[in-house]
């Protein structure tokens, strides 16, 4: 009952003046033989004070990136969030509203998307961003479906070992019954050698889809990649870093069509995978292929710039089975912690934690690739990941020691590169200091001798 | 009072220099980037992002949200979306470190609480459904359409079926056939009878072997209740089809009535509205989804399984349709619906149901003093009232009413939903709404009614723009903001 205001007086006259004796009857239409008889087998209810011990208990339970030093990434970061950006999301006419349809009512939300949408062109330099998906698989996911409607003749769709398996999984579920074949380029090397890429794509083939920097960190001949999929007249699809474009160059300047990619990075919580954020944005050409919302600038009545939900016609309350997509709901709050986080490190923060990342990784790597017992797998560039062997083979024993002195070391690759089982993922980024990643190295290379950790 | 600079954008506050000092120097070796990266990898210019500094940012954000609506500032009666308040001790419990600040790829070891309360909420929603088995993995209710549906295809093909027509009601949602669409599947309408049931006649022209799924809402989005759901669930088994039950209505049947006991065999949830998941502006939701035992093997990857005291995510899935999303589901939006579904016990979840059913009864008992309601004298939790008498004889339409309502202070209910009903305008209270909450409004609506038409055709007058020109909006799209000076109006 603790959200409920009918008084027990309140329902006695609420029935009294629907004619009705009993709270029982208001359930007449429901069939006998289809109710159920008993109460639901549940816990009981707790108070407050209790649910919250209960829940103090349970999150007690597990390690976090704040009781433990996090180098784990794999598409999901230990960014900086700064308190500006809680501080607006917790304002609670943001949070507690519904999606803008009543555009006098939600001027607020509605602005705010279309900022977020700006933001994201100023970060991608594309020239349209919906108001964002579910997260930067699905969003992948949606982009390919996309440039399958585009040119709905081609049937091929090229991407490579080195695109977050996860993302290629999220693909495949969603090209299960499109009849589509997808060709997935291998990558020994940590990336896709532009000559494989020649040799796969076609002119059958949709769109081309690369990670940058890809899972391992390593950085693609994306400039190679664009011009073999155009050289086809498919579309170049890029999943991108929010966080790497602080340096690294916009897709726009590399031919990318269709940009997509994980926003977890700008301001939002780890939270173990979700909800997180999608970002996708397209050359003007495909803004009516877009999937999702779209916010759109217009005037009012009293002739006022204001902004609307617009291009509805794309979307599945409008266009029932012909829609663009499925999807109904956008990321709306993580999307304006995703704006808030942009606008408050503005262009030199950008660069900043960017290049705090690159440079914090590249010392890492190398500090670990300087003992005998560790190996950079690739040559390529990495940008704030890298992989590394283990020529002992024993990573799960190394995990286990790393946790034992404070570290979530990284991600072992075996689960989805079964030739890479002896190797780890590790991701640094701007918030990892010196000494955590000294802590990181002595505790690696002597697992014997057991650490402190140090907490910067 | 308004801060009449609320408006001004990002790009228009930006002035160059301006810096928010965040992060620190760099504590490593600082070789030139030349030699950590290739020249090619290094962009020349910095991001063209606004330089805007902290007060004016908190400004700027604060000043926006005043603008809205909100379920913590306004009655919000949005049929089908059930807008119900949002416990405040829900957002506290799930930003806990030992939830936010937990990285989705750490060892199973590390995360056992994290673990015990997701599996304890998929046994939760399994008994709350009446069904066998829970994935949590979908970000929202359209994808947990999708995800059921990508199943059903799985199970016919693995049963050797070849299956191709999804059947929905003319009244269902539109993620319904957009879902099923997705899925590979052709959509096909099922008419409503009068009364706004599925009609059976109908639905049994359709049924042949060619007939996967049936996708039902229950109650259905006329906020009625499928009094033969029982028999059409065998007609539809009879021919070797499933039941998709589209869970958006739970909060009318908590502990009343189990899809499972009514015979679907898949269904997804709306933490987001059933259990009190605030809707931030249009998201996150999540679209969990609970189906039978023969279809459990077909969930996607990975879900949660127990060994005796230990908990452990099981990938091991052979028959599974895979991923819909990357990592384990918006946990966050998840933790929410535990500490509501545990907040509330068997009983208070019943009672949930009661207050929703009732409000809305009592609130159809008001309205219809004013507006007919066509589908009867009583209903769930939501009913649709219509505005085509009050358009005939005085030219008020539906959408005249709604925004003449926000000038009284209330959200507008869902309108011209379900398609079914002319000017329809679809009311759902919700259990968290006092009664003199609904006096006011049923009031409110009685006097919109009897106003001047032209007064009604230009509101709403007290909000801070009003209709906006949506055409323009659509023909010349602006959907970023460009270089000063080629933004058009200021406000």
């Amino acid at each position: 009952m603790s959200y409920v205001l009918n008084t027990a007086q309140d329902r006695q006259e609420m029935l009294q003046i629907l004619g009705l004796d009993s709270i029982d009857e208001l359930f007449a239409m429901i069939p006998a033989d289809v109710r159920l008889g008993r109460p639901l087998d549940l816990p009981p209810a707790l108070g407050e004070l209790e649910l919250t011990a209960h829940l103090s208990s349970l999150a007690g339970k597990n390690d976090s990136a704040a009781s433990k030093v996090c180098f784990l990434g794999g598409g999901s970061y230990d960014h900086f969030i700064p308190a500006v950006v809680d501080h607006v999301a917790s304002r609670s006419e943001f949070y507690t509203s519904y999606t803008p349809y009543q555009a006098e009512v939600s001027q607020g939300n509605l602005q705010a998307i279309f900022e977020y949408q700006t933001l994201i062109t100023q970060l991608t330099g594309m020239e349209v961003s919906n108001a964002s998906m579910y997260d930067g698989a699905s969003a992948a996911a949606e982009a390919v479906m996309m440039a399958l409607a585009v040119s709905p003749e081609r049937r091929r769709v090229v991407t490579a070992s080195s695109v977050h398996p996860e993302y290629r999984e999220v693909i495949e579920t969603y090209l299960a019954h499109q009849e589509v074949e997808l060709v997935t380029i291998p990558t020994p090397d940590g990336i896709a050698s532009p000559e494989d890429v020649a040799a796969m794509v076609d002119q059958n083939t949709a769109c081309v889809l690369v990670q940058q920097p890809n899972f391992f960190g390593c950085l693609e001949e994306v400039r190679r990649w664009a011009d073999i999929a155009h050289d086809h007249g498919s579309l170049f699809v890029t999943a991108v870093d929010p966080i790497s474009l602080g340096l690294l160059p916009r897709p726009s300047t590399y031919g990318a069509d269709i940009v997509v990619a994980e926003g977890q990075s700008l301001g939002n919580p780890l939270a173990y995978g979700g909800p997180y954020l999608g970002i996708l944005a397209c050359r003007e050409a495909f803004m009516r292929r877009l999937p999702g919302r779209l916010a759109g600038q217009t005037v009012d009545q009293r002739n006022q710039r204001c902004w609307t939900l617009t291009l509805q016609t794309r979307e599945q309350h409008i266009r029932r089975e012909k829609a663009t997509s499925n999807i109904c709901t956008n990321q709306g709050l993580l999307a304006l912690r995703a704006s808030v986080c942009l606008a408050a490190l503005g262009p030199r923060g950008m660069r900043q934690a960017a290049e705090l990342s690159v440079r914090k990784a590249s010392y890492a790597r190398d500090k670990l690739a300087g003992n005998s017992r560790f190996t950079r797998l690739f040559d390529a560039p990495t940008f704030k990941e890298f992989v590394i062997r283990d020529t002992s083979g024993q990573v799960d024993e190394l995990l286990a020691h790393g946790l034992e002195c404070g570290y979530l070391a990284g991600v072992p690759l075996g689960k989805w590169y079964p030739d890479f089982a002896d190797c780890l993922l590790v991701a640094v980024t701007e918030k990892r200091t010196r000494a955590e990643i000294d802590g990181l190295v002595d505790c690696f290379v002597n697992s014997e001798q057991r650490t402190e950790v140090v907490h910067a | 009072m308004r801060n009449t600079r609320a408006t001004q954008l990002l790009t228009e506050l930006s002035r160059e220099g301006r810096y928010n000092p965040l992060l620190p120097d760099c504590d490593v070796p600082q070789p030139p980037l030349e030699e950590l990266l290739p020249r090619e990898a290094i962009a020349a210019e910095l991001l063209p992002l606004p330089e805007v500094a902290e007060p004016d940012l908190v400004r700027h954000y604060t000043n926006l949200s005043t603008l809205n609506m909100s379920v913590d500032t306004h009655f919000y009666p949005l049929g089908s979306c059930t807008m119900k308040y949002n416990p405040k001790r829900n957002e506290r419990l799930a930003g806990l470190d030992g939830f936010a600040a937990v990285h989705p790829y750490q060892p199973e070891e590390t995360i056992q609480g994290l673990l015990e309360l997701l599996y304890e909420l998929q046994e939760m929603l399994a008994e709350i459904s009446g069904l066998h088995a829970v994935s949590l993995q979908p970000a929202a209710g359209a994808q947990g359409e999708l995800t059921a549906l990508l199943v059903a295809a799985a199970y016919f093909q693995e049963r050797g079926e070849h299956r191709t027509k999804v059947l929905a009601p003319d009244s269902a949602h539109g993620t319904n056939p957009a879902s099923a669409h997705m899925a590979g599947f052709r959509t096909v309408t099922v008419k409503s009878t009068p009364e706004g049931l599925v009609d059976r006649d109908d639905l049994r022209r359709h049924l042949d072997d060619e007939a996967a799924v049936f996708m039902v809402t229950n109650p259905n989005t006329l906020g009625l209740f499928e009094t033969e759901i029982r028999e059409i669930a065998e007609e539809v088994h009879g021919t070797g089809g499933l039941i998709y039950l589209d869970g958006a209505n739970m909060n009318a049947i908590l502990g009343i009535s189990r899809p499972g006991d009514f015979g679907a065999d898949m269904m997804h949830f709306n933490p987001h509205k059933t259990f009190s998941g605030p809707h931030g502006g249009g998201g996150p939701g999540a679209g969990p989804i609970a189906v039978t035992r023969d279809l459990a093997p077909f969930l996607p990857t990975p879900v949660v399984a127990r060994e005796g005291d230990v908990f452990r995510l099981d990938e091991d899935r052979p028959r599974s349709i895979g991923r819909v999303r990357g990592f384990f589901g918006n946990v966050g939006v998840l933790v929410r619906a535990y500490c509501y579904i545990r907040t509330h016990g068997p009983e208070g979840l019943r009672e949930v149901s009661e207050n929703a059913v009732l409000n809305a009864n009592y609130l159809l008992h008001r309205l219809k003093e004013f507006l007919p309601v066509p589908q009867g004298d009583c209903c769930m939790h939501e009913f649709v009232a219509t505005a085509k008498d009050c358009k005939a004889e005085r030219g008020i339409t539906a959408m005249d009413i709604a925004k003449r309502l926000l000038d009284y202070g209330f959200h507008a209910p869902t309108v011209y939903f379900p398609p079914i009903v002319r000017e329809a305008i679809m009311v759902e209270p919700t259990e968290t709404e006092s009664r003199e909450t609904l006096d006011a409004f049923a009031e409110a609506i009685g006097k919109i009614v009897q106003e001047d038409p032209e007064l009604l055709h230009a509101a709403p007058h007290s909000t801070p723009v009003t209709r906006p020109d949506d055409v323009r909006a659509a023909r010349q799209p602006v959907m970023r903001a460009v270089a000063a000076g080629e933004n058009g109006h200021e406000g």
